[in-house]
């Protein structure tokens, strides 16, 4: 048996009084995808959050291994956890190319992509390598700040609502995006909140309610528990 | 016209030692997201400590140890001061800076006494080297102004063509993004912090010997270098610049015209026996830059080159 990539037990935070996590537990297994679901205002971003030391963790992380609650943010990015926040957090004054190079850590140290490989690989961005990226659309800013990631070689992306608010064809780029992401051996955390992508790629789903875990199991098993689906997710 | 043509250089070496000042400044701004009363107290630093190398050794081992000695102090601030103070909010940095700037300028008075000390231009920069209009224009301007260019290339350079000033820009304005990328964002703001010190320690070096070197220079500078800040537009280092520029302009041509409200506005009957009519352009220099400031933060409050308001 090999050891998770990503442990988290009994997780909790706070925003002043207000107690948002309450106890989560969650494994990620080297490779594997996952999609975390759940309603809004759950703690699904928090849960991000809390792994990536933005708001203060209390309980156990281990990622390989080794435990990583509450270190700085940059010695976790180090240890190869890369995060993709909500707020597709570009770098709008500087170019896409730009963007691209800041996401390397060490310019010594050459990792699996190059830029020129990354803008190849998305005919979008090289046309636009050197405008500002801030006037990318929606769906160009989100594969910017997913490649902007990819550039510092991490063994696992956590996600936080890639598709929020794009258009469905571009959603599906997206989602065609992240399988091949994780085609590369990279892990992946998912947060969504659409279904439809959530279960074309992920070999396995938890689902978040009220800052706790309340479901694990495998799309397989998901598709058949309207229960779940109609106490949890459904508006 | 020999005046015109004074003041317009000294205007511009005036305004490019604003500018040392108010990099660093707005730097540290865009960071910490409050104004540092206390960076003039780096300035006076530099000056302070460059007497105290230039007497030991030279001119020029003061030019370059000074600077990075201020700047070393900068760095120590933030590390064990700011940092800590940082969590408890902007009202507690700012008293903190608020009390550095005292505790610099009483420290100062302690080693240094409460007059002026005598840091004077090196010998060798002593002469006057242009005529202009039959006036002499002093080669330590020249030196000046060569300084200041050197250093302004160099921060342009740095921020603009290397990849560390682009990891800065990045962590100045999305400072949790740069950390997920994997960058050290304490490191380098603490690096920001000593480079914007030693800024100001290297004005206080080339300054400290034309002006006057004693315990209230911090306390002279840091209005003006606060206005010109304001007056750029908060954060923007462009703003910055041509803020220095035109406040250092404004300044010296206001003082180079001997000119009267008499004279301007004799024709509507004012005459220089009066208390208005006497009053001349010259005397003025001193309120520009707070008239500016006033009417800067009235019709334009992101100020020049500035994207956000106060
Ligand atoms: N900075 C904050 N300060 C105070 N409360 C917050 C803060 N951020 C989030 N919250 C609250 O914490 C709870 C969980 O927020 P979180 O962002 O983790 O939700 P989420 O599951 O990601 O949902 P969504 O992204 O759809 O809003 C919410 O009730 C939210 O209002
Ligand atoms: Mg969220």
């Amino acid at each position: 048996m090999t050891e998770p990539m990503l442990k988290v037990t009994d997780l909790h935070a706070f925003y002043g009084k207000s107690h948002v996590l309450r106890g989560v537990n969650l494994e990620i297994m080297p490779g594997e995808v996952i999609a975390l679901l759940g309603r809004n205002g759950v703690g699904r971003s928090t849960t991000a959050k809390a792994i990536m030391g933005e708001v203060a963790p209390k309980g156990e992380i281990l990622f390989k291994g080794q435990p990583i609650a509450g270190l700085e943010s940059h010695k976790i990015a180090r240890l190869g956890l890369g995060y993709v926040p909500e707020a597709r957090d570009i770098f709008p004054t500087m170019t896409v190319r730009q963007n691209l190079i800041l996401g390397v850590k060490n310019m010594r140290k050459p990792g699996k992509h190059s830029i020129d490989q990354m803008l190849d690989m998305f005919p979008n961005l090289r046309e636009r390598a050197d405008n500002p990226a801030g006037v990318l659309s929606g769906g160009e800013k989100q594969m910017l700040t997913m490649c902007r990631t990819l550039m510092g070689d991490p063994d696992l992306i956590i996600i936080d609502e890639p598709t929020e608010g794009l258009a469905p064809k571009i959603v599906h780029r997206i989602g065609d995006m992240i399988a091949d992401i994780a085609r590369t051996g990279v892990a992946i955390l998912l947060i969504e909140q659409k279904l439809s992508i959530a279960l074309r790629i992920a070999h396995r789903v938890y689902v978040m309610g009220h800052g706790e875990i309340v479901y694990s199991g495998t799309p397989e098993d998901f598709r058949t528990r309207d229960d779940i689906r109609a106490e949890w997710l459904e508006v | 016209m020999e005046t015109i043509v004074f003041a317009l250089v000294n205007g511009v070496i005036y305004g490019l030692l604003l500018f040392m000042l108010s990099s660093g400044l707005t730097l540290i701004f865009s960071m910490m997201g409050v104004l540092n009363f206390a960076h003039a107290s780096f300035y006076m630093l530099g000056a302070f400590f460059a007497y105290t190398i230039m007497g030991a050794t030279s001119f020029w081992l003061a030019l370059i140890f000074a600077p990075i000695l201020v700047g070393l102090i900068g760095a120590a601030v933030e590390r064990y001061g700011l940092r800590r103070v940082h969590v408890n909010g902007h009202v507690a940095e700012l008293l903190f800076t608020f009390g550095l700037a005292y505790l610099i300028e009483e420290i100062v008075k302690i080693v240094y006494g409460k007059t002026a000390v005598n840091y004077r231009v090196p010998s060798i920069l002593d002469f006057p080297a242009v005529q202009i209009y039959g006036a002499d224009l002093p080669a330590y301007r020249i030196f000046m102004l060569f300084v200041a260019m050197a250093m302004l290339i160099g921060l342009w350079l740095l921020l603009r063509r290397t990849r560390a000033g682009l990891i800065i820009q990045a962590a100045l304005s999305h400072p949790h993004m740069v950390g997920h990328l994997g960058h050290n964002v304490p490191l380098i703001f603490m690096t920001v912090f000593g480079i914007g010190c030693a800024l100001a320690g290297l004005a206080g070096v080339i300054a400290g010997n034309i002006f006057v070197t004693d315990p209230s220079m911090a306390v002279q500078m840091g209005p003006i270098v606060f206005v010109v800040v304001v007056v750029g537009g908060i954060g923007s280092l462009e703003g910055a610049f041509v803020a220095s520029l035109l406040i250092g302009l404004l300044q010296n041509l206001a003082v180079g015209i001997n000119a009267s409200f008499a004279d301007i506005f004799g024709f509507l009957g004012l005459t220089s026996a009066s208390e208005v009519g006497s009053i001349t352009v010259s005397s003025l220099g001193p309120v520009l830059p707070f008239l500016l400031l006033v009417l800067i933060l009235i019709f334009r409050p992101q100020g020049l080159m500035g994207e956000r308001e106060l």
